[in-house]
């Protein structure tokens, strides 16, 4: 049976009548039952880690602290992946309104928005709305601001603690976790890190309800999500889908008809070849974020993880022992099993290696290195040695 | 504080609230490999050997850097860890230039020692050593050898917290990340100061202080030249750590016998130098007081601050450039003692100055640098020509194949071999401030200081800045302008407590007549060039050592030092004198803050 995935509707939809209305309704609920709405709807983080937001909100209205900070996270710094940039775009309201949620629930005072260096022609914009969402705090009672800090440039810096290191005018290096920034965040205050695109979610959740947002998704994966499609596909661009689906229905809405294999999740996930498009639910035990790349037979996929692993070693932040050499050595191992200098068995060598750097790594970016690596090597291994 | 209890390889272990895993486990023995941390500087988490097994998580956990937490269970060894620590260790090696047996700190390097341990390999990865690094030579105190760096950051934590002077940072990231310095220039362009207190905080050969023994051989072997040595006071209890003897050793006879064989022409005691130096800078801080007290000069400048710490004296230069009137224009004991060699040494033993090599045998990587000042040439010749660090003694001791053990005990040689208590203790922070308080005191009212057995307990220790306050009574007739004024001194060793200091002074608020500053913690006794490894531990043993020589010595105040006397006597005649302007002090300049 083939199913079209759903398509949704929810992020991009258009506004209510006035603006910030979802915020003024949310104020007259209580703190909890925020909380509580998030937990019901099974929302997770899209930023790439799927931690349950209701969960992180909770912890961070549990923080007791003179000062606490909400910080949006717009690095987005994964190849192929514009699906903030889009939000930001055309409904920065629904993020704004999400911070400010978040401020409420909270008891956050003083908000930023972490943008990408290359969407600094978004400032001007979204400077605005900011000034539009101030007037209206002000007439909700409201006691929040929210400033624009614009990124370093780095991928790294999207990783939270790398990213509040670099607004405190450090060096983009994660720190050790824990503590977590919910903890000791921001000038060493609680604070509490989302993506653009679920601080959209939670907004929608509040105008929905839960059981509305939970009637969309599996059991695994509740509610919609944005894809940034990218690759051997005629529809390349940012759609909203339905968690939950199979990946051959996806394919085959999205492929070119060729498709050989795809990859979930952007550069820290997962590649999924075609025997296993039948069996395989995109998102689910598997990160959230990033993009989604579609390759077809003509690509071949030495190349397509050693732009992954080029990638890598150049954006490793370079502080912890795995990642930094690990990334050079995985990159230049297959270099070597490719031009016959290494037999093919070093590539078990090397798969052991991505392990320890995924046991060991002091951050996600090292951690997750392991994801594409293991699966590529796993199901393409001949195009590796060959 | 609250406790709480874990479990570490089944042991049960109770800690305070917030002490890592890493700590923990030393509580019970429990021994867990480490690379980037050092109990001297904050945790940084980035080499990563020192991983663990958590209970109930996949991913190991890095110890130093992980808080131990009630209930928690912990495994320190299991196959899952073994392999993870000998992968990192294969990673270290693949992109070091494993050189052991031509590098300056095999035998006592971290990462040797570790690779052995987990009997790493050449074959398991490939090279990811960056071609063509070239080591940085051009300071005269530090060595950069990128390629033995295996980025840990400890220098750089070092130079930040423990410094305050930020010479070195982490540049670029991914594979090209190294520790570099700002524009990447090289190290004698920029701020440091050449303490050499991340060489000692380098777990590897990549920072070293510049050796020079192979000309001091030369110059031994040189018949035509005369070979002087004088060695600092800390220099004595500590290079017994050099030929394993327990930390806090004082091997003071057996250096001496030492160097005598290896074929200096003398060897004498850096001890008489700080002795002058006494005398110089407590008569300077005297003529300062009553500048400031009795002629109400606005242009004098309180507090007097020491020189006698040229890493000191740089960070000054370069940080507070406006305020370098508060240094004394004593030049150190070093600096004073080969200027006087070369003069006063060198007329009475009727050798041309020109013949004689001076040597000094240092705690210090800075003293190679201060012996290349330009400036210190007032006796006509570069007053010191070579610096060497104890570790550099330690080594030439080796290499001329003597038992160090087996020596006998050897005295000081004369002319400038006589020293007292109060010399030695120059070598741990406080130790010229109480040396100086003895003599200034003891001048003003012709008693000893109010402290049992002289000992001035206040400005003694660790503590990061000590004060302290001393009342001058029943002063002699010359210095009854004194008579009740209350002596305020404050001591601060390592530079961040420096900063603290110079902040206050720069203000215009800073409460002391008297400061001693010196650049590394601890005092010389911690300095740059010492054994390594150097902790808090070591700096309370070598501190006990040097009080323990100075209770030793029969004279323990400079003033009464024979061959101090004798020199005012015979050839400088006054302190603050002419000839002592001349040879024993210096001047300052201004240096740019980048
Ligand atoms: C290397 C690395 C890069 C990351 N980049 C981003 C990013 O660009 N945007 C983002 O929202 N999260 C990014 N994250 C995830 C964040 O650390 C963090 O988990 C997220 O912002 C939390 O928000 P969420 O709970 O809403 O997902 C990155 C993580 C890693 C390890
Ligand atoms: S895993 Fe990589 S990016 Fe993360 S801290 Fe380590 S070196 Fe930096
Ligand atoms: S730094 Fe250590 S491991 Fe490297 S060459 Fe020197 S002694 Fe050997
Ligand atoms: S010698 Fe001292 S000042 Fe210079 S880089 Fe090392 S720690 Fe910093
Ligand atoms: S120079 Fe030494 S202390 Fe500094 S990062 Fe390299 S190995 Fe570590
Ligand atoms: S010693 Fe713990 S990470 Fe380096």
């Amino acid at each position: 049976m083939t199913n079209i995935p759903k398509k949704a509707d929810i992020l991009f939809s258009a506004y209510s009548v006035e603006p910030y209305q979802i915020l003024k309704d949310a104020m007259k609920r209580k703190k909890e039952d925020i909380i509580q709405e998030l937990l019901d709807s099974g929302l997770r983080g899209r930023g790439g880690a799927g931690f349950p937001t209701g969960m992180k909100w909770k912890f961070g209205a549990a923080e007791k602290a003179d000062q606490k900070y909400v910080i949006c996270n717009a690095d987005e710094g994964e190849p192929g992946t514009f699906k903030d940039k889009k939000l930001l775009t055309d409904v920065p309201r629904k993020t704004i309104s999400g911070m400010a949620i978040c401020a409420y629930v909270t008891g956050a005072t003083k908000g930023f928005i972490y943008l990408r260096a290359e969407y600094r022609y978004l400032l001007a914009s979204l400077e605005k709305e900011i000034e539009v969402f101030e007037q209206k705090a002000k007439e909700f009672g409201l006691d929040f601001e929210i400033k624009i800090f614009m990124g370093a440039g780095a991928y790294v810096c999207g990783e939270e603690t790398a990213l509040i290191e670099s607004m405190e005018g450090k060096r983009g290096e994660p720190r050790n976790k824990p503590p977590y920034p919910i903890q000791n965040g921001y000038l060493g205050k609680p604070t509490i890190v989302n993506n653009v695109e679920t601080l959209a979610s939670v907004s929608m959740v509040c105008r929905l309800g839960a059981e509305e947002y939970k009637k969309l998704g599996t059991s695994d994966q509740k509610g919609s999500k944005l894809f940034s499609i990218s690759g051997d596909s005629p529809k390349e661009g940012v759609h909203e889908l339905e968690l939950g689906m199979k990946v051959s229905d996806f394919v085959t809405e999205y492929g070119d008809g060729d498709t050989k294999a795809i990859q979930v999740g952007g550069v820290a996930g997962y590649c999924i070849p075609r025997k296993k498009f039948e069996s395989t639910i995109i998102g689910e035990g598997q990160t959230t974020g990033g993009s989604t790349l579609i390759f077809n037979s003509t690509r071949s996929m030495y190349r397509v993880l050693h732009n992954y692993l080029d990638f890598y070693a150049e954006e490793s932040c370079g502080q912890c022992t795995p990642c930094r050499v690990g990334c050079q050595q995985l990159l230049k191992g297959i270099e070597a099993v490719k031009a016959g200098t290494k037999p093919p068995k070093y590539l078990d060598q090397l798969m052991k290696l991505s392990n320890t750097m995924n046991l060991t790594s002091k951050c996600g970016l090292g951690q997750s290195v392991t994801n594409s690596f293991t699966t590529i090597v796993e199901n393409f291994r001949e195009e590796m040695i060959f | 504080m609250t406790n709480i209890t874990l479990k570490i390889d089944n042991v049960d272990v109770t800690v305070e609230k917030g002490t890592s895993i890493l700590d923990a486990a030393k509580k019970v023995d429990i021994r867990i490999p480490t690379l980037c941390h050092h109990e001297d500087l904050c945790i940084a988490g980035n080499c990563r050997i020192c991983v663990v097994e958590q209970i109930g998580k996949h991913t190991l956990t890095a110890s130093c850097a992980t808080p131990a937490e009630d209930g928690m269970e912990i495994k320190t060894s299991s196959p899952k860890i073994r392999k993870a620590r000998k992968d990192i260790m294969s990673l270290l090696v693949s992109e070091h230039n494993t050189q052991c047996t031509t590098c300056y700190r095999s035998t006592n390097c971290e990462l040797q020692d570790l690779a052995a341990e987990y009997n790493i390999d050449n074959e398991t990865y490939l090279s990811v050593l960056k071609p063509n690094l070239e080591i940085d030579k051009s300071s005269w105190s530090i060595e950069k050898d990128d390629s033995k760096c295996i980025r840990c950051q400890r220098c750089v934590r070092t130079c930040a917290d423990i410094q305050g002077v930020n010479a070195l940072a982490v540049t670029e990231k991914g594979n090209e990340m190294r520790v570099s310095t700002f524009m990447h220039l090289t190290m004698n362009e920029i701020v440091c100061t050449n303490c050499g207190q991340c060489i000692t905080h380098c777990p590897t050969g990549a920072l070293t202080e510049r050796r020079y023994y192979d000309e001091i051989w030369d110059a031994i072997d040189d018949p035509d030249k005369h070979v002087v040595v004088n060695t600092a006071p800390s220099v004595r209890v500590a290079l017994g750590e050099m030929f394993g003897y327990e930390v806090g050793t004082q091997v003071t006879g057996q250096m001496v016998t030492a160097l005598k064989k290896m074929g200096f022409d003398a060897v004498l005691d850096t001890d008489f130098a700080a002795d002058l130096t006494i005398i110089e800078e407590g008569h300077e801080l005297l003529a300062r007081l009553k500048a400031a007290l009795v002629d109400k000069d606005p242009n004098i400048k309180l507090p007097m601050i020491t020189s006698c710490s040229p890493g000191w004296v740089k960070f000054i230069e370069h940080m507070y450039p406006n305020h370098l009137g508060h240094l004394s224009t004593c030049k150190s004991p070093q600096q004073m003692f080969g200027a006087a060699v070369k003069t006063y040494y060198a007329e009475k033993k009727g050798i041309d100055p020109s013949k004689i090599v001076c040597v000094a045998g240092m705690p210090c990587a800075a003293k190679k640098y201060e012996a290349n000042r330009p400036e210190m040439r007032s006796s006509g010749y570069q007053d010191i020509d070579a610096g060497l660090t104890t570790r550099e003694i330690g080594h030439m001791i080796k290499q001329s194949g003597l038992d160090f053990k087996d020596l006998e005990n050897g005295e000081f040689d004369s002319l400038m071999g006589e020293s007292t208590g109060a010399g030695v203790i120059f070598g741990a922070t406080g130790g010229v401030m109480e040396a100086a308080l003895r003599t200034v005191y003891a001048v003003i009212t012709g008693r000893p200081v109010p402290f049992e057995r002289l000992n001035i307990t206040p400005v003694r220790g660790l503590k990061g800045i000590k004060e302290a306050g001393i009342k001058f009574e029943n002063c002699l007739p010359e210095y009854s302008w004194l008579e009740g004024v209350e002596a305020k001194v404050a001591i601060a060793h390592g530079l961040t407590n420096a900063r603290v200091i110079m902040d206050e002074v720069a203000a215009g608020t800073s409460p002391y007549h008297f400061i001693e500053i010196m650049a590394c913690p601890g005092g010389c006794i911690g300095g740059g060039g010492q054994p390594i490894p150097t902790t808090d531990a070591v700096r309370i043993k070598r501190t006990e050592a040097i009080y323990k020589e100075d209770m030793e010595k029969p004279i323990r105040m400079s003033h009464e030092n024979p061959e101090i006397t004798e020199i005012y006597e015979k050839f400088l005649k006054a302190p603050l004198g002419e000839k002592s302007h001349k040879l024993l002090h210096t001047k300052y300049r201004t240096r740019k803050r980048y």
